[in-house]
């Protein structure tokens, strides 16, 4: 392993998080603090209580979920798609390094950047509501999966797209829909029957579920099928990397 | 001296079908500089290319201080450091940092000190905390020859380095490429401007329609091709050659004014003693005598238009 270039690629991108640090701080903070004054204030003084939850808590997991998916997708897909796009590319197809590492540069930043994020959404949210985590580090875990894979499926996303619409048709098309119709703001149970049922093709609805879990210990769905559902789309989006590095898909000519 | 890179009958076909190799064969040997000349699209960018991992040969082999690009990549992608015809860098980024990052890159340990040295070499040291995009077209070619120098590399790709410079910075362009040179590194570029080649390579490629017509010794080549033409002045105009002259192939220029001989170098007779001769006998009174060799230019014409004959 070439860790010096990981190290590179590493640092190179986190400098660009840090070049816009007040930007990825301040964003998360005023999008939560919306959240909160809309949803939790506005609906929340209607539903007053899901699962014996106060509503303003009850979003917390799902407002997490929501933002460290499209950060971890949008950081990792910009990140290899920046290159090939200005052809700064070039370098790293010259380097002495293999695929294995350059992913794990990227992803590795990117992963990083979506915690972060994630992490100051959850503070900021603490300020709003009292917040009780039950299962801090499956909480952790659970975030962590979950950023690993989505900048893995962004990564996949960026090496993938040709042009700018490409790198923002996945996202807005599947995974943003995907996001908010995966319980992050009201639980299945709320749903009408067909819905519920409908909802379960929702892989996303496992992972906000088991999340929720980590939290205030209820759940949609049971936890041992969040687990295996965070697992599963970690792994679709490894075999995903994997089959691009074996066909040399799209990157070199 | 020996062989530092090898490429074997190189073919490059791309996804379009178009072959933009058709078995190359090139040894180069270490320290040398090595020019490859030809017209657009000839192929050099897209030889480069695949000798240094960017694009994939169809078939053939290429390695590198004896390790072979593909099976060997890491070995041999470690001694190449590449300069490429585009430039292509991070707008926001400051040059210091893109330097840093290709040194890593190549997986070299951090060395402040030798980046200092690149960076003061190439008069890019007081520019080091700059945007690239602050950076002048000029300044931004040398930024990635810092890039390409970082990780010490022992042989160097410069594709075009020279294009759109000006002819100072091109003049500074080929002092660094004989200082690097001399302290051992092999040098192979491209160019369009055959001065370049004839000022500071050692041998020159000609590549056509992805065909290596020749690789020789600038020298040499010169010689071998160079042919040397005589132009003899006449006092008064003639209006044909005189039968007398017929043997030596004259042309009668500037308006009957001048004769021009042309010979071989290389011949055992030039016959230049002999004409000079002739003239006499046939009455002939010359004003001046002048001779003059083709340059690189001449020969690289000559070549590039027999093989599109
Ligand atoms: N990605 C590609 N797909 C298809 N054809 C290509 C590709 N890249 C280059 N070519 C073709 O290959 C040929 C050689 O191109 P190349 O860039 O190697 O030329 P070159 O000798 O570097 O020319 P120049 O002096 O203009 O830089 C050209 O006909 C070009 O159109
Ligand atoms: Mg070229």
């Amino acid at each position: 392993m070439n860790w010096q270039a990981i190290r590179s690629i590493y640092t190179f991108e986190m400098a660009r998080f840090f070049r816009t640090l007040m930007q990825s701080f301040i964003s998360p903070v005023i999008s939560t603090s919306l959240y909160f004054v809309v949803f939790g204030a506005a609906i929340g003084s209607r539903i007053d209580q899901v699962d014996g939850v106060s509503y303003g808590a009850f979003i917390v997991p799902g407002l997490i979920m929501l933002s460290v998916m499209t950060q971890a997708i949008s950081n990792a897909s910009f990140g290899i798609y920046f290159p090939k796009f200005i052809g700064t590319i070039y370098e790293l197809l010259s380097a002495p390094v293999n695929f294995l590492e350059i992913v794990i540069g990227y992803v590795g930043a990117a992963t990083t950047k979506a915690l972060f994020i994630g992490i100051v959404i959850l503070a900021t949210s603490a300020l709003f509501v009292d917040l009780q985590i039950q299962h801090p580090f499956a909480m952790m875990a659970f975030m962590l999966l979950t950023c690993v894979s989505f900048a893995l499926f962004g990564f996949i996303i960026g090496i993938w797209a040709q042009n700018f619409e490409q790198l923002q048709l996945i996202p807005l098309l599947i995974v943003t829909p995907l996001v908010f119709l995966g319980g992050s703001f009201y639980s299945i149970s709320m749903l009408p029957p067909v819905w519920q049922t409908i909802t379960l093709f929702n892989p996303v609805v496992y992972l906000i579920s088991g999340f929720r879990w980590a939290f205030f210990g209820m759940a949609d769905v049971p936890i041992g099928l969040s687990l295996l559902a965070i697992s599963g789309v970690t792994a679709l989006c490894m075999i995903g990397v994997w089959w691009i590095f074996k066909t040399g898909w799209r990157i070199r000519k | 001296m020996s062989e530092i890179l090898s490429v074997r009958d190189l073919v490059k076909r791309y996804d379009d079908g178009f072959e933009a190799l058709k078995g190359v064969t090139l040894s180069i040997e270490q320290g040398e500089i090595l020019a490859l000349l030809g017209p657009n699209g000839a192929g050099k960018t897209t030889l480069i290319s695949t000798i240094c991992g960017i694009t994939e040969g169809t078939s053939g082999t290429v390695t590198v201080g004896g390790h072979d690009i593909v099976k060997g990549y890491r070995d041999a992608r470690r001694m190449i450091g590449l300069v490429p015809q585009e430039i292509s860098l991070e707008p926001f980024e400051r040059v210091i940092n893109t330097v840093r990052f290709s040194r890593g890159l190549f997986g070299k340990p951090k060395d402040e000190a030798h980046l200092e040295k690149i960076l003061r070499e190439l008069s890019l040291w007081d520019k080091k905390d700059n945007r690239i995009m602050e950076l002048s077209g000029g300044m931004k070619r040398r930024v990635l020859i810092a890039k390409a120098l970082s990780h010490e590399p022992e042989v160097l790709f410069l594709d075009e380095p020279t294009a759109g410079v000006d002819v100072e910075l091109r003049k500074d362009m080929w002092e660094i490429v004989a200082a690097l040179k001399a302290s051992g590194t092999t040098i192979i570029l491209t160019t369009h401007y055959i001065e370049e080649a004839e000022a500071i390579a050692d041998r020159v490629g000609v590549i056509a329609k992805g065909e290596l017509l020749l690789v020789e010794e600038k020298q040499a080549l010169m010689t071998r091709m160079g042919k040397k033409q005589l132009q003899i002045d006449l006092s008064a105009p003639l209006i044909e050659v005189p039968d007398v002259l017929s043997k030596y192939d004259l042309q009668l220029v500037q308006d009957g004014t001048a004769l021009l001989y042309t010979y071989d170098t290389r011949a055992e007779r030039t016959g230049i003693t002999g004409l000079l001769a002739d003239l006499a006998s046939a009455g002939l009174s010359m004003s001046d005598l002048q001779t003059k060799q083709s340059s690189l230019e001449d020969i690289f014409v000559g070549l590039v238009a027999e093989d599109a004959a």
